[in-house]
């Protein structure tokens, strides 16, 4: 029988690729999706593939979500290869979030505190019915009633139990953080190394493991201290001017939880605290980061280190979705060379254990 | 800068930087991994990136390069790493093992000898060999420090009381310059004793692990195992069914549904030339 | 400003050149490497020297040397590298005066060789087939190389680098336009 390698790889991938494209596009009789409507109506799309894609650009994560047919891991992918070819011109100061332009602010540990809680454009308390409304296009909403402007300031909850002593100091430090995307991870990690791999890695993956904290896996006793979204001014101090210039505001949203703590020799017991921050509307992100985080520093405060979550390479090795995705997907690439030599193997140990 | 707008091998320079002092180091210990700052490539992570990256470091204009997959070049993801360097390098490609300067490989080594002045840049899913062992870098790291391979031996003489052969077809551990241990990256353990003394440059590239290592030319490249049971390398027991070779590593293919099946050489390169010279000889 | 000389004249195909002929030296230790892009750099700075530095050293690599003012000008204009006055504090070293002791320089951990210092060292003259005899990785039986210039005691000093593995030093001759390297790996012997 005559055999012909299977050639023409190239022209496959073309043709693939043709395919790919009409089929992202859909029905052309449809209204294409323009990146504007993206980026308004599909927001919270948005705001995950900048926070996974580690690149705040609304309009680059709109576009990277209609490249990618709205699959948002592969779009977060495409925002960090985009990145990644960026110049780079310096880092930003550290945002100040006690100063956010706040859309929306709640507390779980006081009913009332200064500042007021706001509950802002939530999905909590709606009734998760579907709107058949929207279905037959439902139009432009009524504006939302405007509270008049509250009191301007908005301590931090964290604060206010720092001013009693409950809250365990944050060590302020003036050393520059390593970089994650310049440096390779090392162990064991200090925190703004953990936080930086918590911001870009995948909601699904910390949501989870989060999650088991509270299922006894990490013995966690969260409170949510505060959750607060809005506008922050991203300031950069260009070092030939020596002062810093406003870059622009940025949506961000911050949870910080609060946490038992047994104490330990050296410390009475307190609060500490888990921390999360993350690009956009990010709720569900930023409080499952804080837990993850607080998890993460069972071994710096003297507990023991027993669950997942707890584990430091399990966590920031596992955590990014655009490195899983990759290797997960690699399967899919050719093995047979792999695969034969498992073959000849296996036939080879069934003939001697046949034989014997 | 290229027509689409990025630099030349499409790393910006301070990244090939980085990465060419990691490479540098790699060689002055062979077989030792060193960590880099891998980036995001236009590829995922887990097809080839840390092999890209270290081809786009080294690359140059007047390099002439070839890329296998599954030792043939015309493999998807071959062709399309292929046309990635065509695009952002303008560089030649060649599918003519002989005529490369660089070869980028995932999972083979070619069968044709390679030379002086030719670098093999290999794929590397795992760059460490112990990790189905011990999945914990930081404790990994303390045992290359120390040179302990014990759980590896202990690993290789279970599977022979065992099976009566170690079990490991491919990836099979390596000792480089008799110091580390080594993955020789999911390459069959045919291919094992191709890296020994090799005249050519060997660079490994793993983007998602973030480690670059090297064996130099001529360094002694050594397939773990035991005097009473040495280490065997299989092939199938055929000839390929195209060129004849009876010493390269060879393809299963499936031909029909009811057991049928033949054999054909895996490089896709040696079987044509091969092929050729027997044509020319008839 | 205005007095500096220029770097490489065509940086990103020049810093590949020369990044290909370290990798090359490095790889096969003892053989002789030229380019023809050379910089023009400010005396005392050997060609090649300044080439390896240029090539290797940017913002994220603390530079030592003792050429003077001028060459550390030059290099922190092009490279945009520290400079630090600690030879033990140095990821990159370049000597056109004495020899640093090799013993005080960073020779990495046990954990992470890798993390060690390259020396870049001028010297007066370089030439294959004759003088050391190295053996190593990347030798196939042996390379002959012969280097002007070495203060007394080198050998020695080399030695005890080697036993170190895998901490260690590795090194760059360089002399006018050539360069040879001599990874921790590689044994001498026989007179230079």
């Amino acid at each position: 029988m005559a055999y012909v390698a299977v050639k023409g790889g190239e022209r496959a991938i073309e043709a693939a690729h043709a395919w790919l494209a009409e089929e992202r596009r859909g029905d052309p009789a449809l209204p294409e999706l323009s990146l504007a409507q993206i980026e308004a109506q599909l927001g919270l799309a948005v705001d995950r593939v900048m926070a996974e894609g580690a690149c705040h650009d609304r309009g680059l994560a709109a576009l990277a979500i209609k490249q990618a047919r709205g699959d948002l891991i592969e779009a977060a992918f495409l925002l960090r290869a985009y990145r990644t070819t960026l110049p780079r011109f310096g880092a930003s100061l550290p945002v100040e979030t006690e100063a956010m332009r706040v859309r929306r602010r709640i507390s779980a540990t006081y009913k009332e505190l200064p500042g007021g809680q706001v509950l802002g454009p939530t999905f909590d308390y709606t009734h998760r019915l579907l709107d058949f409304a929207l279905a037959a296009e439902g139009g432009v909403p009524a504006s939302a009633p405007e509270a008049p402007a509250g009191e301007l300031s908005m301590p931090r909850v964290t604060g206010l139990l720092a001013q009693e002593g409950l809250m365990a100091p944050e060590q302020p430090s003036e050393a520059e953080p390593r970089d994650l995307t310049r440096e390779p991870l090392d162990f064991p990690a200090e925190r703004p190394l953990r936080l930086q791999a918590l911001a870009r890695g995948d909601e699904g993956f910390l949501l989870s493991l989060g999650y088991s904290t509270q299922r006894g896996y990490g013995n966690a006793h969260p409170f949510v201290g505060e959750i607060r979204m809005g506008a922050v001014m991203v300031e950069f101090e260009p070092p030939e001017l020596g002062f810093p210039i406003d870059l622009g505001e940025i949506t961000v949203t911050e949870c910080q939880m609060v946490n038992q703590f047994a104490g330990s020799k050296t410390e009475p017991p307190q609060f500490t605290r888990g921390y999360g921050l993350v690009f956009g509307q990010g709720e569900r992100k930023a409080m499952t980061m804080a837990l993850v985080d607080r998890a993460l520093r069972a071994a710096e405060l003297g507990e023991p280190v027993e669950a997942p979550a707890q584990d430091q390479e399990f966590v920031l090795y596992h955590c990014d979705n655009v490195e899983a995705t990759g290797f997960v997907e690699h399967l899919k690439l050719p093995h047979y060379v792999d695969f034969q030599s498992e073959l000849e193997k296996i036939r080879l140990l069934r003939r001697e254990a046949g034989g014997e | 800068m290229t027509a689409l707008g990025y630099n030349f091998g499409y790393l910006d320079e301070n990244t090939k930087r980085m990465i060419r002092r990691a490479l540098l180091k790699a060689v002055a210990v062979p077989g030792h991994q060193v960590p880099f700052g891998a980036r995001e490539m236009p590829l995922p992570y887990g097809w080839g990136t840390g092999g890209i990256a270290v081809t786009a470091s080294v690359i140059g204009a007047g390099d002439r390069l070839k890329v296998i997959d599954q030792g043939a070049d015309d493999t998807t993801n071959a062709v399309s790493i292929r046309r990635f360097f065509a695009k952002v390098a303008g560089v030649e490609t060649t599918e003519r093992t002989g005529e490369a300067t660089i070869i980028q490989t995932r999972h083979r080594i070619p069968e044709t000898r390679l030379r002086e002045g030719q670098i093999l840049v290999y794929q590397v899913p795992m760059p460490e060999p112990l990790f189905r062992l011990e999945p914990r870098v930081s404790e990994t790291k303390r045992m290359h420090a120390l040179a302990d391979y014990g759980l590896m031996h202990v690993k290789l003489y279970e599977d022979i009381a065992r099976h009566g052969h170690v079990a490991m077809s491919y990836n099979y551990p390596v000792l480089v310059g008799g110091r580390y241990l080594m993955s020789p990256s999911p390459i069959p353990a045919f291919d094992n004793p191709k890296m020994d003394r090799m005249p050519a440059l060997q660079l490994f590239g793993a983007g998602r692990e973030k480690r670059i290592y090297a064996v130099p030319p001529y360094t002694a490249v050594k397939s773990l195992d035991f005097e009473d049971h040495p280490f065997r390398p299989a092939r199938a027991d055929a000839p390929c069914a195209l060129c004849g070779s009876r010493e390269s590593y060879l393809d299963e293919v499936v031909v029909d549904d009811k057991g049928g099946r033949m054999f054909v050489c895996s490089d896709t390169d040696y079987c044509a030339t091969r092929q050729t010279q027997r044509e020319a000889a008839e | 400003m205005s007095g500096l000389t220029p770097g490489f004249a065509d940086p990103v195909p020049d810093a590949q050149a020369w990044f290909r002929a370290l990798l090359e030296a490095m790889a096969r230790p003892g053989r002789i490497q030229r380019v023809a892009a050379l910089p023009q750099a400010p005396a005392p700075l050997a060609p090649a020297a300044a080439a390896v530095l240029l090539t290797l050293a940017d913002a994220e690599t603390p530079v030592w040397m003792d050429a003077g003012p001028g060459a550390e000008e030059w290099l922190r204009f092009h490279a945009g590298c520290p400079l630090v006055a600690e030879p033990g504090a140095a990821g990159f070293l370049l000597a056109a005066g004495a020899m640093p002791e090799l013993a005080a320089l960073d020779a990495g951990t046990e954990e992470e060789p890798h993390r060690s210092a390259t020396l870049i060292l001028q010297v007066a003259g370089l030439e294959t087939g004759r003088g050391w005899r190295l053996t190593g990785p990347g030798i196939g039986t042996e390379h002959r190389l012969s280097v002007e210039g070495l203060p007394g005691g080198f050998l020695a000093a080399w030695a005890a680098n080697g036993r170190r593995f895998p901490r260690g030093i590795d090194l760059v001759l360089c002399a006018g336009d050539r360069l040879a390297a001599l990874p921790r790996t590689t044994r001498i012997e026989g007179a230079g």
